[in-house]
């Protein structure tokens, strides 16, 4: 029989967390951009904006991130599209990533007291200028703690991509545990790694709310 | 109508099925200084907002300096807005931005003045406030007399034809009501058109050339202060004066 060290446990882990890192950044990158992009919407006034959006919101809140999964990868296919697990884990967790930040943020333009809008609209300021000069940098100030504290668990939700064959951290873990049989080493190392990497985004977040806090 | 400056025709605004101004006719001249008074719940800060389209009204016609308001046309209100400032009851300072940066943004955003020339009218106007040396603070670190005086700066660097006053010294402590004023005062002795909703009514007796009495949505009545505080007409007017003392 095969031994296996510490080390080619470990190895092995790091080499999979890659795609556990890439898929996150995926998901934070394009639900951020698609997230901001409804909210834009949404505070535009834009026709039908605030009821689609809501709608979106709430069928990406209210349904499992495994169930969006399996309905990307095997509910594509049933239209003849062919999608790479890649593809579907992609699409599934920038979906969902945006529905939960379109509407954090939006609760944290909500914070925002009604007299900065009519200062800034009285000042003959522009949509654009207002989101981006008074509106946006108090919202942002408040929007750090939870924007972070979601993205974390996105971090963490990347496992669920296992189910539909995407090798990443957790689906490395157990197909080294099935080679390996020693499951509390393997799955101890897998949870240090996903503590590594969702550590150093709370401590920088706490870091931006403070230099934030002025200006 | 040759200087009139603002013109309000036939308004009349609902909240659903609650009118809230059923119909009021207003021409103020260029230079003028009205007060508008009345109870709470009468309209008048509604009809204020309605001035530069903070609020919607939903018949009747408004024009300033020749401009009719137009909601929904976004380049025409922001023409529109660019000569109406406004002052509220909180101030409403930007708290993310210094003081000199609260009163140079719109000119820079919207006038397109470059940085050292709006910097410049900045400075200038906090001097007219009396707040010269508050041009690096940030707006919570000043009383509220200050802020206030602030948001007069702000609201004048985009040099606005008609100024309006929404009851911006109710939510200061008494001895600050006075700084304020003085700055008010000050642009009305320099022509400039000031709306002004108001409780202090020995301020709007002093600065004011008509005072505007607000009832249940309608001008109740209108004339020179002494005539309106000294020899009012309706019941409600005199009701209203009389529970002021």
């Amino acid at each position: 029989m095969v031994e296996f060290t510490l080390w080619d446990i470990f190895r092995n882990l790091l080499l999979a967390a890659r795609w556990t890192v890439v898929l996150s950044l995926i998901a934070f990158v394009g639900g951020g951009l698609v997230g901001l992009a409804l909210l834009m919407a949404r505070l535009a006034r834009l026709r039908g904006a605030e009821r689609g959006v809501a709608a979106y919101v709430q069928l990406f809140q209210g349904t499992p991130l495994l169930m969006q999964l399996f309905l990307a990868y095997f509910g594509l296919a049933l239209f003849g599209l062919n999608v790479s697990a890649w593809v579907a884990a992609g699409l599934a967790l920038t979906l969902y990533t945006s529905a939960f930040l379109a509407e954090i943020w939006r609760g944290c333009v909500n914070a925002i007291p009604k007299g900065q809008w009519e200062a800034a609209d009285s000042l003959a300021l522009s949509f654009g200028e207002k989101m981006r000069h008074v509106i946006g940098p108090q919202a942002l100030r408040i929007a750090v703690a939870p924007t972070v504290g979601f993205l974390v668990q996105v971090v963490k939700g990347t496992a669920l991509a296992s189910v539909i064959g995407f090798i990443e951290l957790t689906k490395a873990g157990t197909m080294i545990t099935n080679a390996t049989f020693r499951p509390f080493t393997v799955y101890a190392c897998v949870a240090l790694m996903y503590f590594a990497l969702c550590w150093p985004v709370s401590a920088w977040s706490r870091h931006l709310e403070r230099k934030l806090r002025r200006g | 109508m040759a200087d009139s400056i603002v013109n309000v025709l036939g308004l009349r605004k609902r909240y659903g099925t609650n009118e809230v101004l059923k119909g009021i006719d207003l021409d103020v001249k260029r230079g003028e200084v009205i007060a508008i008074i009345g109870k709470s719940g009468s309209g008048k800060s509604t009809l204020l907002r309605c001035v530069n389209g903070l609020e919607v009204f939903q018949e009747g016609s408004l024009e300033v300096d020749g401009r009719p308001l137009r909601h929904g046309d976004t380049r025409a209100m922001r023409e529109l807005r660019q000569g109406v400032g406004m002052i509220f009851q909180n101030f409403n300072l930007f708290p993310h931005l210094t003081v000199g940066r609260n009163v140079m943004l719109a000119p820079t955003l919207v006038k397109k003045r470059d940085g050292a020339d709006a910097e410049a009218q900045a400075r200038q106007l906090l001097e007219r406030v009396g707040l010269a040396e508050k041009f690096d603070a940030w707006p919570d670190q000043l009383s509220g007399g200050q802020q206030q005086r602030v948001a007069i700066a702000r609201a004048l660097a985009m040099q606005p034809s008609v100024m309006l006053c929404d009851e911006i010294t109710s939510a200061l402590d008494p001895e600050l009501v006075g700084e304020v004023l003085r700055v008010v005062e000050s642009l009305a002795d320099e022509g400039m058109t000031l709306l002004m909703v108001t409780h202090e009514m020995n301020f709007a007796r002093k600065v004011s050339d008509r005072v505007v009495f607000m009832h249940a949505g309608r001008i109740h009545e209108i004339g020179p202060p002494e005539r309106l505080f000294g020899d009012p007409q309706t019941a409600e007017l005199k009701q209203f004066l009389s529970a002021l003392h």
